[in-house]
């Protein structure tokens, strides 16, 4: 089974923190699905995402089970990252190497034993459309900002890693243009898993798990039926997007033309 | 008994990692501790109070903590056979890289820190090259990147090595590294075990307490900055 051959990953309900089965048969993420998990703090969202990204067999906490393409997965997957078909961008996660973007990549270009000459520039062209601050082949990894580095990170997991599932825990507060990167994971048929508190990624997914007392307490499956408020959230999100820009360029927020 | 000799830089998460394996097999299979350190150690009362397992330290103090732990570890193996261990878990100090405190009839875990820089596996030799295990930590700290090309530049050092990823605060991945323990045999004659590797011991005068910079003022093994012709200066 190689990481490009994956038609879906399913996942086995397990149970809450008081033992209550999960009230599921089983969840299928396809290429191209975006799934966004919401809930409290503590109630077991980074949890049901680990439990994916270390291919549970029941010997987690919450007892889940995850499959790939109906089967238990082939050991390397789980053990070998460059053969991990999953990629997991943290808040927590950062790149420590000093030394320019584009030879970052190459490293990691190098490691994965692929040899396409433009893979890099494609990388920093691709983590661009995801950021406002463009960044540069000479760029420093250190001294990029948190919304550079998440940018990268995503750009990096489609193209270099080629990862079919990336999870992605909180990196709307990292300041990135989330609609693309939506748009993007789609267009190359990326399954995407969302841990959120944003509005505008929750209702841009097509499921929504909601999470409760470390189970999944509900699945919604919204269908259109958001559509009006998703459009009105988006609009939302571009005047403040709009304004958090002018006010960094120095402006003066006053006058005609500041309306929502 | 199954002993477990754990090696790795200070604070790479040696503990945690012992944690864990106490965690996943106490009491079910009843665990002992020893620590070695050089000058303070906390774990031995950390993990018994924790676990209440049989947990002790000893300080090396003037001498090499790795010595100390070859010179102890036959009393430590008989003491942990009387507390009625069926798992002794020994942690190094952690600190000479070139130093590798495996032993045969037992499992040999390095721990590595992913933060540590892409480049720390390549300094450290015979750590990594004895052992059976390289458990790294704080995969969830480090880029897909860099988690990949540590792991490479582990393998360099040791092509056969069984690397375990995890960030053992969550013991996320460690289910491997129980299924080794699990299948590791009992020390079967505590007589025959001897170190895996040699050790870069020796006597030499800054050992004995010369502290005189330059090689004019030692004798023994000397080593010039240009040069490399004269090697043994005798008295």
């Amino acid at each position: 089974m190689s990481p490009g051959a994956i038609s879906e990953i399913t996942i086995l309900p397990g149970h809450d923190r008081n033992g209550n089965p999960e009230p599921f048969d089983r969840i299928v993420i396809r290429p191209g699905d975006t799934i966004s998990i919401v809930g409290p703090t503590g109630s077991g969202k980074t949890a049901f995402i680990n439990d994916i990204e270390v291919f549970a067999q029941g010997d987690t906490a919450t007892g889940r089970r995850v499959l790939v393409n109906g089967e238990v997965p082939p050991e390397e997957f789980i053990r070998d990252p460059s053969k991990k078909p999953i990629a997991l961008i943290t808040q927590n996660t950062k790149c420590l190497a000093d030394m320019p973007v584009e030879a970052f990549l190459a490293m990691h270009v190098r490691a994965r034993k692929l040899d396409s000459a433009e893979i890099v520039s494609e990388t920093i062209e691709l983590a661009n459309q995801f950021t406002g601050e463009k960044l540069h082949a000479g760029c420093r990894i250190t001294a990029l900002s948190g919304g550079q580095t998440r940018s990268l990170m995503v750009a990096d997991a489609i193209l270099i890693s080629n990862a079919p599932l990336i999870l992605l825990d909180e990196v709307e507060n990292a300041g990135i243009f989330r609609e693309k990167v939506i748009e993007v994971l789609k267009e190359h048929n990326k399954s995407v898993i969302f841990v959120t508190h944003d509005p505008l990624v929750s209702l841009l997914s097509d499921r929504r798990l909601v999470m409760r007392n470390g189970g999944v307490g509900k699945i919604l499956r919204p269908g259109g039926r958001e559509e009006h408020v998703r459009e009105m959230v988006a609009r939302l999100d571009l005047t403040l997007c709009r304004f958090r820009e002018r006010i960094r360029a120095g402006e003066l927020l006053t006058g005609p033309g500041f309306t929502v | 008994m199954k002993l477990i000799v754990i090696a790795g830089p200070p604070s790479a998460g040696k503990t945690a990692v012992t944690r864990q394996i106490i965690r996943h097999f106490h009491p079910g299979k009843k665990c002992a501790f020893l620590k070695i350190d050089v000058v303070r150690a906390f774990e031995d009362e950390e993990l018994s109070t924790e676990f209440g397992i049989p947990a002790r330290k000893i300080y090396s103090g003037d001498l090499c903590p790795d010595h100390t732990g070859v010179m102890v570890l036959k009393d430590a193996l008989a003491w942990a056979e009387k507390e009625g261990a069926e798992i002794f878990i020994v942690e190094s100090a952690g600190l000479c890289l070139r130093c590798s405190p495996y032993v045969t009839q037992s499992l040999g875990i390095v721990v590595l820190s992913a933060v540590s820089g892409m480049n720390s596996p390549l300094k450290m030799g015979p750590m990594i090259a004895l052992a059976d295990v390289a458990v790294i930590t704080k995969t969830d700290l480090v880029s897909q990147s860099e988690k990949e090309v540590f792991r490479e530049k582990t393998k360099e050092v040791a092509p056969a090595i069984d690397i375990i990823e995890t960030n053992a605060i969550q013991g996320t991945g460690l289910r491997y590294l129980m299924r080794t323990i699990d299948d590791l045999p009992g020390i079967r004659d505590r007589d025959a075990i001897v170190l895996r590797g040699v050790p870069p011991l020796g006597v030499c005068t800054i050992c004995v307490g010369k502290r005189e910079i330059g090689w004019q003022n030692h004798f023994g093994v000397i080593r010039k900055l240009d040069g490399a012709g004269e090697l043994f200066r005798g008295d």
